[in-house]
Order: structure tokens, then sequence, then C-alpha cells
């Protein structure tokens, strides 16, 4: 999930808070009656492909027009069977048997068969866009794939390279990238070009052929997308008849659009237009997390950053409730922990708060005199934001802090050549388990410069975490599923207090809907939105 | 244009004026390419990171350096870039895959029609009120012409944008909210229209949906009318000042005493005098308005060149960026030689 859309919405919102107070508007307009119209940013659309969407409205739209083999309950957040009706795992842990439901069709009217799942899987797999590395965590590559994977009538077998945790496997096919497609209407549209076929890449691109409550009927890059619902949804009829998603940029716009109720739905709005509609009735706001973790992390070639001391003293000198109850307020709230809340272990407990005596007195015992840190930043307003908050705080603990402001894409070049001092930094998970922040955050298998990890942000701070990394590793094979739990748990723990990252702060969604609106979830952390539960 | 001495053949200076054009046309389109093209890669971006994200491996990035040929020397990088556009081929862009030239088409029209109707109704009223003011320096009128240009030049136009959208829409109701169309019609609009133009006025007219093409009105007349007004306070500006030249003239003192009507004087003498060097202004400021007014597109959603322009450069995606500028510079050097071969038709003396 590369791109985190409301972070780049920040402009005019001086003109925002002149719009603050302003009487709700006297005309009303009305959407169609068995239409949800939204409006958000979806320029990040890449693709509608469910085995290449990686970004947020991309995964929106997959997660509402294919299904796979494991769900997750919208309402609950917790796994549950899809097309699968019921699995099992053999004693040894290599091989799963998925029984596949019966009486589920595609949009097409073709049936769901193991055998559509197994193609699924392989051409996810074979296709090897970005997200195709979830799956190759589990041995399969486009050699082995055939083989690992195969159906048969209601029966898909699936081998797996070691014994992994059962439910690391369960929470991967919950992900955009596992969805079942219908593998007649892709087999049928692919285009082969000098004797190699995309697939039906370029057609998924653009139509869907999937189980969900819905289908694609249109969709314009940075203009926006018509889904129209299906009759006979597995999971039950969608009570829309259609969903039109239109990109608005502008967060203000939006505002007004849903205030006048020309749209159901403002997905991007800022803290500024949210307080703005207080007080208005025909206007609910939701809350909710998202994945992102806000951290500010510092590089061991610096020696002062291996010092306990010192990465103490920062700790208290963060005024993490401050920030989420001032600027951030709405955007993000306070966490400390490196799993986000919603996730299959992770802690939700904040040991660390402002106390600048405290931090001063670290220092000193720390033994480093006159420290000095270069905070390289992003040039974006919220980050900007809090690097003051930081700096200031900071140098209240005796810690001067120099920002160095550049570039998103410059800054990541540096942050990932292991070239900064210290930095602040967003994450977002990449699949619905904990091992996707586990194994970057607090692995670290060689911290050699020559290994070049980058994919490892322990490696990118020249921070090796010791026994972390096999722990971690563990964590992943572990079977007991409570057991499993409890490992992430003292990860967590031992990370937060030893290695040197301070997370700050978890993401905050605000959705702004029209009140007759009921149903609608986004998915949280650890999943995409829901369309077919919508009522208005 | 200079005007030549009468040639004995006509023929000739006609050809080598034509090519002359050519060249010249030519030349500024090869600068305008190199300097976009140079521009594009002094900017410290890595494209290639802002495509792949943070997740990519150092092979990943290498592929996807070689393929997307970054790896040549520049001047090749730029021999291939020119050669492919003369072809037509303005590129891929990196972050959709789909041919630039593609998805600027498909936004162009959208752009089109706003600054088409802006110009339109900047005409109308900025030439006029500067015509007017012109006649009456000093009085009410011109001041207040003077007032309300000075408004619509210096304010910015995203504040003007949002406040128009907050009264006529939020408060009164007048007009059709962001987007080209209210949501029902927008859905169906790929179904239920056959788009000849992409326009939307047009085609909803072509294809005689008349509730589409009062709803589409609806929408456009706001971000239309806001451009408008900024493109009339340039316009009168411009006029008023062409007019008080011109009516210090003496062939206009010879009309007055002449006994000729004030306002033939005025409507059909000066104002033919004053049209030549308004065409160029009308045609720079239609110009501009073709680059997308790109914070007008971003706050009414209009699915312009503007906004495409700008969030290509969000992500770096530097093809569409260029390809984009491209065809605004096409149409600057379009719109250049049109308010040329203008010139000809309302001023004798550069005729050949």
């Amino acid at each position: 999930m590369l791109l985190e859309p409301t972070l780049r919405r920040v402009g005019a919102v001086a003109i925002a808070a002149l719009m603050l107070g302003t009487a709700p508007a006297a005309l009303m307009a009305e959407t169609p009656a068995d239409t949800l119209v939204l409006a958000g940013a979806i320029d990040d659309i890449v693709s509608l492909d469910p085995h290449e969407a990686y970004e947020f409205s991309g995964l929106d739209v997959v997660n509402n027009t294919y299904d796979g083999l494991v769900e997750i309950n919208p309402a609950t957040l917790q796994t549950e069977p899809g097309l699968a009706e019921s699995w099992s795992v053999a004693e040894d842990g290599l091989t799963y048997t998925f029984k596949m439901k019966a009486g589920v069709t595609f949009s097409s009217g073709n049936p769901v068969t193991a055998e559509a799942a197994a193609y699924s899987l392989q051409r996810a797999v074979k296709l090897n866009k970005t997200p195709a590395f979830i799956l190759n965590q589990f041995g399969w590559t486009a050699e082995t794939v055939d083989a690992m994977i195969t159906g048969a009538g209601d029966t898909l077998t699936i081998k797996v390279d070691k014994p992994y945790a059962p439910t690391f496997l369960y929470n991967c096919l919950t992900a955009g990238v596992a969805s079942i497609v219908d593998a007649d209407v892709v087999k049928a549209n692919e285009v082969v070009t000098d004797g190699v076929s995309d697939l039906g890449n370029e057609y998924l691109k653009t139509h869907s052929a999937g189980t969900g409550a819905f289908t694609l009927r249109s969709f314009k890059p940075n203009e926006g997308y018509v889904l129209e619902m299906r009759p006979g949804y597995w999971r039950g009829d969608a009570k829309m008849a259609k969903i039109f998603m239109t990109h608005v940029p502008e967060a203000a716009t939006e505002r007004l659009q849903l205030e006048k109720g020309d749209i159901d739905v403002a997905r991007t709005l800022t803290p500024i237009d949210v307080a703005g509609m207080a007080g208005n009735a025909d206007v609910a706001i939701q809350e909710d997390v998202g994945g992102q973790i806000y951290y500010l992390s510092f590089n061991q070639k610096n020696e002062n950053y291996k010092n306990a001391k010192f990465l103490d003293a920062m700790r208290y000198a963060v005024d993490y409730q401050g920030m989420a109850d001032t600027f951030m307020k709405g955007a993000a709230v306070v966490h400390q922990n490196f799993l986000p809340s919603g996730y299959l272990g992770a802690l939700d407990d904040n040991p660390y708060s402002l106390d600048i005596e405290k931090a001063k007195a670290l220092v000193a015992e720390s033994g480093i005199t006159d420290p000095t840190i270069k905070l390289s930043v992003r040039n974006a307003a919220d980050r900007m934001d809090v690097a003051q908050s930081i700096q200031n705080t900071f140098g209240q603990a005796g810690i001067k802090v120099e920002l160095s402001v550049g570039e998103g894409a410059e800054q990541l070049k540096e942050y990932r050549a292991r070239q900064h001092d210290g930095t602040l930094q967003t994450w977002g998970p990449d699949y619905p388990d904990p091992n996707t922040n586990s194994s970057t955050f607090a692995e670290n298998p060689d911290n050699s410069d020559a290994a070049n990890n980058t994919g490892y942000l322990a490696w990118r701070n020249a921070y090796d975490p010791g026994e972390m990394t096999a722990e971690s590793k563990a964590a992943v094979l572990e079977q007991d599923p409570a057991k499993r739990v409890e490992m992430y748990a003292a990860l967590q723990k031992k990370f937060r207090e030893t290695a040197p990252f301070i997370v700050m702060f978890q993401q905050a969604r605000q959705t702004g809907v029209r009140a007759n609106v009921k149903g609608f979830y986004t998915g949280g952390a650890v999943d995409s939105t829901a369309y077919w539960l919508v009522t208005k | 244009m200079t005007s030549t001495p009468a040639p004995p053949s006509r023929l000739i200076p006609l050809l080598r004026q034509i090519g002359g054009t050519v060249v010249t046309l030519f030349v500024t389109f090869l600068g305008l390419l190199m300097v976009t093209f140079f521009i594009s890669n002094v900017i410290p971006v890595d494209p290639v990171l802002s495509i792949l994200g943070e997740r990519a491996t150092e092979a990943q990035m290498e592929e996807a350096r070689e393929r997307l040929g970054l790896n040549e020397p520049l001047w090749k990088q730029f021999g291939i870039y020119v050669g492919n556009t003369l072809q037509g081929d303005l590129g891929t862009s990196i972050r959709t895959r789909e041919p630039v030239l593609q998805e600027v088409s498909q936004r162009f029209p959208a752009t089109l029609e706003l600054a088409t109707l802006a110009t339109i109704l900047g005409v109308l009223l900025g030439v006029p009120a500067g015509v007017i003011a012109a006649t009456k320096p000093g009085s009410f009128f011109d001041q207040s012409t003077r007032l309300i240009g000075l408004m619509g030049y210096s304010m910015p136009v995203f504040w003007l944008g949002l406040m128009g959208l907050l009264l006529f829409y939020g408060q009164l109701g007048w007009v059709g909210g962001p987007g080209r169309l209210d949501a029902g019609y927008q859905m169906s609009l790929d179904f239920e229209l056959t788009q000849y133009t992409g326009m939307i006025l047009l085609d909803t007219a072509l294809n005689n949906r008349w509730d589409m093409f009062a709803n589409a009105f609806s929408h456009i007349i706001l971000p239309a009318g806001i451009l408008a007004y900024i493109s009339m306070a340039y316009i009168s500006r411009m006029t008023r000042s062409f007019m008080m030249n011109e009516l210090g003239q003496e062939y206009i003192t010879t009309a007055r005493v002449k006994g000729m009507p004030e306002r033939r004087v005025i409507w059909v003498h000066a104002l033919k005098n004053v049209m030549v060097p308004l065409i160029t202004v009308i045609a720079l400021s239609y110009a501009y308005l073709l680059e997308g007014a790109v914070l007008t597109e971003t706050i009414f959603a209009w699915p312009g060149l503007g906004s495409y322009i700008t969030d290509a450069l969000m992500v770096a995606d530097m093809p569409a960026v260029l390809g984009g500028t491209v065809v605004v510079g096409i149409a600057y050097i379009g719109l250049n030689m049109l308010s040329d071969l203008l010139y000809r038709l309302v001023d004798p003396r550069a005729r050949v």
C-alpha cells in the first residue's frame, strides 16, 4: 500500500478554516435512491486486476467485486470462511485441504470450482505483479505453484514449503492478491504478444470477473468508477443497486458536496472539515483506524543511537498526547507498538508519555554531551507539524534537533541508502498478518552494507535486532494461535524498549456520511471497504 | 510579420512566408521539447522509486530503469523522445501504463470546453467594458471596471473558486456542484450518450439530451464564470488602454469632425483598429486557460488536462507530465499561429 491519499490533500486548509461555521446549504440536492455516491481521492488506482491492485482505492473495488477462500467480516474484522466452506491442515503443517462452498457462481454465471481457485492463485503468482510477494512467502513461484496448488471437484489442495502458522496462511488468503477469478472469462480474454500471454491482465485492469456483490460497470482513471449490484451474492444481495465513486481531490469541495447532499460519503476529509460540520444533523462522522504507523527512527551508524539511556531519553521527550489532541486530531491516535491496532497480537498499551525532567536526567546519564540530531522530514504539512513539535520538546530536554526538509521520494532514497541521521516516517502494513510488520521492523538477517536489505526497516537504520530476528521467524511458524499472539506481544514489548525506533501514532480515519447512510464499513486497519452492507 | 513592398509575383513571397512559418514552428517546437525534457531530468526525483515505492528491491529497480530506458545517456534519451513525439507517440504513463496520448486526448476536451466558454464570456464582457471605460475615462463606470478588474487580477483563483462554490452552490443553490454532471447523469454518461467530441455541452446537444445539457451547463457555468472573470479582467484592461490610444488618433478626430455618429466612430472605426492587438491578448488569455487553470480544475473536480498534469507530477510520472506539457505547448503555438492569420484578415498591412 504505497500511497496514503489523505496526507497529500492538505491544500487550501486555510480556506477550509474560513468555511468553519457556515450554515448548511439552503437547497438540498439528492443522490439517486438506489445509488451510493462517494467522493474521494482515487488517483492512486493503478489497476483493478485483483492480482495486481495494491493501492487503497483499487483494493476497495477488488473487495467488492471478488472474494477469496478466506474472508474478513466487515463488521467484526475477524476472518471467516469465504469461497471455501471449511479447511484443515495436515499433521506436518505442510498440506492444507480446502473444501469449496457449493452453489456459488461468478458474475458470468460460471460455477466456482476448486479448479478455478487453483487457477487464480497460480495466476497471481505467475503474473508476478507487486503484491505477488505475499504469496511467494509460502514457497510458491512460477515454477512450483502448479504442483503446490491443485484443485479437483470441490477440493483444493495447497502445499507450503515450511510448516507456517496456519493463521499466517489464512490471513494472507484474505488479501486482494488471493482473490478467486473466473478462469474461463480470464482465459477467453488473454492477449498474446510475441508468444507471451498477459494472463488477461489488460482485460482485468478495467473489467471484473469475480464472485463479489458487485460487478465493475465502468472505470475512468482519475475520474471515477461505477459498480453494479448483481443478484444472488452468496453473502446476501447488496442493498444498493449502484455504487458511484467520483474523484474529488479537494477536501473542502468534498465537504461542500456532502453538506449539500450531492454525495452520500466523503472519504478524504481533513480534521478541519470535520470540525466545521459539527452540529450538522444531516451529516455523521464515522471514526476508525487505518493501518499506517508514524514512527521516528535513528541510524545506528551514529553511535549515540546505540546508547540505551539516550534512546530512552528520546522516548520520554515526545509529546504524544499533545500532538494527538491538537493538530493530529482525527488523523492519528497515540500508538507505540509496531503492530497496528486490529492486527492479531497487536499491543494497545502505550507506556511512554512526555516527561521532560525524566528525559533530561536520562540524557545526563547517557554521558552524551550536547546531542544534536539531524531529522529528515518530508515537506508535507502534517509531517512538518510533528517534526516541529519534536524539535520543541527534544530541545527542552537538551537534545538539539535540526530539521532537514525534502521531497518524499528523495528522503526515501536517502533512508534506503542508510544516509540519514534520524527520520520521521510512516509505514503501512502489506497484508493482514502480524508478520508483515514484524518482519520489516524486528528482523534483519544481515546488517552489513553489502547486504543492501532495503526491505527491512531495521537494516535501513543499521540496527541489528539480535535474537528478535529469530524470534520473529519463529512466530510465523508457531502452530498454536494463542502462543503466536504471546510471541508477538513479547516482540513488540522488547522492540519498543530497545530498538532505535519510536513508534508514535496509528493513522485514524474520519469518514463523513449522510445521516441516512448505514452500514458503511471501511475495513479498519486490516481490510478494504465493504459496500454491500450499505443502506440509505 | 513584416509587410513587404509590393512584389512582382505574389506566389514566391507567399511560399517563402509559409516556409518561414513552418521553420519557425518547428524550431519553437523543438525548443519546447528540449526545455520540457531537460527540466524533467534535472528535478531531483527518482521516477523509479516513486513508482515502485518503499518495498522495491534493487533488482526490481534496476529492471525498471532498464525497461524505461533511463540507463541510456541523456542525449540519446532526448533523441528517442523527439523521434517518438514527431510520430505522435508521447510515451507511456509510468503509473497507469497507458499511452500518454490516449490519456491526454481523453482529458483535453474537458479543459477545451471550459477554456472556450470562459474565453467567450471573457470577451463578451471584457471588450465592451473596456471600450465604454475608455470613452468615459474617470467616470464611475471606468472606476468600477478598474476596481473589478484589479480584483480579478489579484485574487487567487482557488480562493475565488471556493468562495464561488460556497456562495452559488452551497448557499444559494443556483448552480451545480463540482464535477461535470450530477452523479445520476455522470454514471450513465458512457452508456447513454454517443460521445462525438468529449465536450459535454456539445455531445448532449448533438444527442438531443437537453435535460443533460441543462445539467452540464449548471455545472460548467461557475468554473467557466470564474475563469471568465479573470480573463475579462485582463481583456477589459487591455481593451481600455488600446482604445484610449486609438481615440487620440487623428483619424478619429477627422471622423468626428465629419459629423459621424459617435457610436459609429467608437464601435466601428476605433474598435476595428483595436482588434488587431486585441487578438493577441485574447489568444494569449485563451492559451493560458488551456493550460488547464490547474487550481480551478482541482477545486471543481474537473477531469481536465490541468489536473492530469498535477496528478502526474505528484507521483513523478514524467512521460505524462511531458506529454501534457507538449500538448499545452502545441496549443500555444497553434493559437499564436491563428492570431497571426487573423491579423492578416483584419489588418490589410499585414497581408501579402
